[in-house]
C-alpha cells in the first residue's frame, strides 16, 4: 500500500506511552512552516485555501471547515475565540487523545492558523476532565510554544498577538455539542442552547467564536503547507477529501487508530488491523461511533466517507468503527448505548430526555425476555418523535442505533420476543481464574 | 476587583491564588467556576463538601445554587465522600465486547463493594463508568488520573489490590 500518513507521520511508529514529538524535533521535521507561511498570507486566503481544500469537520457532523471560519464577522468589537473540541467522548472513539499524546504541536499549529485567519487572538482547547495526563501534554506543549515564541505577544515575531490556553471539562458527552461546550466553558451546566444565533455570530462570551475538533485542527498545517489541491487529491470526491483517522475496536485482533485516505473500507480496515478476533466472522458495525445506525456485514466494502455512509442510512461521524462478530447480541449492544444516552442527555428537551430513557427501558425489557409483541414498531414510532424535536442532535444520536437495530434487525428482536429470552446469552470472555 | 480588595473566602490560599492566576485569562468570573472547583475538590481530597461549594461561590461571587447546579450535572464532581483512590471502570459498548462487565465485577467482588459504595478501610471507591476513550486498549479502567488497559479480571484485581 502506498498511502503515506500525514496526520501520523510522526507517530505512527512510535511505541505505545512514549513521549510526545517535542518542538525540536517537531520544528525539524518542518511544524510550524505551515504557520510561517500562514503569517505571510492574507487571512481571506487562508479561509478560500481551507475552503478549496474541501475539508470537512472531523468531529461528528462534516460541515466544511473553511466555510464554518469564512461565517465570522471580519468587523467585529468584540474579540473573537477559537475553541478546539477535544472532548473527545463519542463511544468508540479515541483518535484525538492519540494526536494530542503524540504530536500535540500538530495540533497547536492548527489552531494558531485557525485563529490568525479569523482574528481570534484567544483559543480556549476544551478537554474532557478524563483526559488529565493529554491535558498535561498539552499544557507543557504551549509552555514550550510560549518558550519559542509561536504564541504569545507576537507569533513568530510577525506582531500577531496569541493567548492558548486549556479548559478541562468535568465529564459530560453534551459538552462536546459545541453550544454545550461554550455554556460549559462558561462556567454553567453544559445544556445546548438555542440555534440560530450560531456561534461564529454569538458564541463564547457572546462573540464571534469558531469551534472545531482536534483532528480538523491537525489537517490544517499541511493543507497550507502543501496546498488545497494535494488535499482535495486524497479521498473519494470532491466531497470527501483528505486523510481520516479511523478508530477500530471491539472484535477485531488488533484494535487501534488507522489513517487512511478518507472514504477506507471496513474490509481494508479490518486487513490492516489483523482481521476478526478469534476469526470469527463479522454480524454486524457501527460505522462512526454511538450515534451511527448499525449496518449488517454485507456493508463491509462499503466506502466509509460522509457521502456514502449517509446513502446507506448510516453515518461517517467521528469514524469509530466498532466491529461485532457472530456470537454478538445486537439487541444487548443498542441496549448499552441507550443506557449511555439516557445517562448523557442534560434533561432540557423533553423528547430526548424522555425518548432515551424510555429506549433504554424498552430495550432492556426485550434483553431480559421480558419484550411484548410490538415493541419493535414501538421503539421505530418513539424514534419518529426524537428525531429532529430537540435542541440539539443528541436525541437524534440515540435514534441512530436504536431505530437501525428495530428496522435492519428485526428478527434478533422478534426472537427474544418469541423466545422470552435472550438467544444469545453473554459469553464470558475470561476463564474465571478467582 | 483588585486582588487586595478580595475578602478572606473559605478557600485556602493555594487554591484561591490558583484560581487568581487564571483570572487574567477570561473575561468572566463565572468562567472560573470549572477550574475552581477542580482545584477546591482537590484540595478536600477528591470530593466536595459543602463547605467547599460555598467556599467556591463566595470567591466567584456566585449564587450558591449555581454552584450546586453545576457540581451535580458533572460526572467528575463529587458530593459524597470518595475513596483515597477513584476507580472507574468503563463498560461501554467496546469495552463491554472484550469484558468491560467482567473486570467491573472482578474489582468490585475483591474490594467488596457496590456502585458508589467506599471500601471498608475508605481505601477505594468503584464506579462503572462512560466510555473513556480509550477503546483501543478495552477493556480498561481509570485509577485515579492513570488508564489501565488491556484488562484481564485478574490484572484489574492485582491492580486495585497494590494501591496503598
Amino acid at each position: 500500500m502506498s498511502y503515506e500518513p500525514v496526520l501520523l507521520r510522526r507517530s505512527a511508529g512510535a511505541a505505545p506511552g512514549a513521549p510526545p514529538v517535542g518542538i525540536g524535533a517537531y520544528r525539524d521535521d518542518g511544524g510550524y512552516e505551515g504557520l510561517a507561511k500562514a503569517l505571510t498570507m492574507a487571512p481571506a486566503e487562508i479561509i478560500e485555501e481551507v475552503k478549496a481544500s474541501g475539508l470537512r469537520g472531523r468531529g461528528g457532523a462534516g460541515f466544511p471547515a473553511g466555510v464554518k471560519w469564512s461565517f465570522i464577522p471580519k468587523e467585529s468589537d468584540k474579540p473573537k475565540y477559537l475553541v478546539c473540541n477535544a472532548d473527545e467522548s463519542e463511544p468508540g472513539t479515541f483518535k484525538d487523545r492519540l494526536l494530542i499524546e503524540t504530536d500535540p504541536h500538530q495540533l497547536l499549529e492548527g489552531c494558531a492558523i485557525c485563529c490568525y485567519a479569523v482574528g481570534a487572538p484567544v483559543c480556549y482547547i476544551y478537554i474532557r476532565g478524563e483526559y488529565v495526563r493529554q491535558a498535561e501534554i498539552l499544557e507543557s506543549a504551549i509552555r514550550e510554544a510560549y518558550q519559542a515564541g509561536v504564541l504569545g505577544e507576537s507569533v513568530l515575531g510577525k506582531g500577531f498577538k496569541l493567548d492558548m490556553r486549556v479548559h478541562r471539562g468535568a465529564g459530560a458527552y453534551i459538552c462536546g455539542e459545541e453550544t454545550g461546550m461554550l455554556e460549559s466553558l462558561e462556567g454553567r451546566r453544559g445544556q445546548p442552547r438555542v440555534k440560530p444565533p450560531f456561534p461564529a455570530i454569538i458564541g463564547a462570551f457572546g462573540a464571534p467564536t469558531v469551534i472545531n475538533n482536534v483532528e480538523t485542527l491537525c489537517n490544517v498545517p499541511h493543507i497550507i503547507q502543501r496546498g488545497a489541491d494535494w488535499f482535495a487529491g486524497i479521498g473519494t470526491d470532491e466531497r470527501n477529501t483528505g486523510p481520516k483517522l479511523y478508530c477500530i475496536s471491539g472484535h477485531v485482533e488488533k484494535p487501534g487508530v488507522y489513517e487512511f485516505p478518507i472514504g477506507a473500507s471496513l474490509d481494508t480496515l479490518l486487513e490492516a488491523a489483523g482481521g476478526m478476533l478469534a476469526g470469527r466472522a463479522l454480524k454486524a458495525f457501527i460505522p462512526g461511533g454511538a450515534s451511527a445506525a448499525l449496518l449488517p456485514a454485507d456493508k463491509s466494502h462499503l466506502p466509509m466517507d460522509f457521502d456514502n455512509l449517509a446513502k446507506a442510512g448510516s453515518m461517517l461521524g467521528s469514524a469509530a468503527v466498532v466491529v461485532m462478530d457472530e456470537t454478538t447480541c445486537l439487541v444487548r449492544s443498542v441496549y448499552r448505548l441507550a443506557k449511555f444516552f439516557a445517562h448523557e442527555s442534560c434533561g432540557q428537551c423533553t423528547p430526548c430526555r424522555e425518548g432515551t430513557n424510555w429506549s433504554q427501558l424498552v430495550l432492556g425489557r426485550i434483553e431480559k425476555g421480558h419484550g411484548r409483541p410490538g415493541d419493535a414498531e414501538l421503539l421505530v414510532r418513539m424514534t419518529a418523535n426524537m428525531s429532529g424535536t430537540a435542541l440539539c442532535a443528541l436525541a437524534d444520536a440515540c435514534v441512530g442505533p436504536v431505530r437501525s437495530l428495530a428496522q435492519n434487525f428485526r428478527p434478533e428482536i422478534e426472537e427474544h420476543i418469541n423466545s422470552g429470552r435472550c438467544p444469545l446469552p453473554y459469553r464470558r470472555v475470561f476463564e474465571e481464574t478467582a | 476587583m483588585a486582588e487586595s480588595a478580595r475578602r478572606a473566602t473559605g478557600l485556602p490560599e493555594d487554591v484561591r491564588s490558583a484560581i487568581a492566576e487564571l483570572r487574567k485569562h477570561y473575561p468572566t468570573e463565572e468562567a472560573l467556576l470549572l477550574p475552581a472547583l477542580h482545584f477546591a475538590q482537590k484540595h478536600w481530597g477528591g470530593w466536595l463538601p459543602e463547605e467547599a461549594i460555598l467556599a467556591v461561590a463566595q470567591e466567584l461571587q456566585l449564587p450558591a445554587a449555581r454552584v450546586y447546579g453545576v457540581v451535580t450535572f458533572y460526572d467528575l464532581f463529587h458530593q459524597n465522600p470518595v475513596g483515597r483512590h477513584r476507580v472507574r471502570v468503563c463498560t461501554n459498548l467496546s469495552c463491554a465486547l472484550r469484558g468491560g462487565n467482567e473486570i467491573l465485577e472482578a474489582v468490585q467482588g475483591r474490594l467488596g463493594v457496590r456502585e458508589n459504595e467506599v471500601s471498608g478501610d475508605g481505601k477505594c471507591s468503584v464506579v462503572e463508568f462512560e466510555c473513556l476513550g480509550a477503546c483501543e486498549q478495552a477493556p480498561m479502567m481509570m485509577v485515579d488520573d492513570e488508564y489501565h488497559g488491556r484488562l484481564t479480571p485478574e490484572r484489574a484485581r492485582r491492580i486495585v489490590e497494590e494501591l496503598d
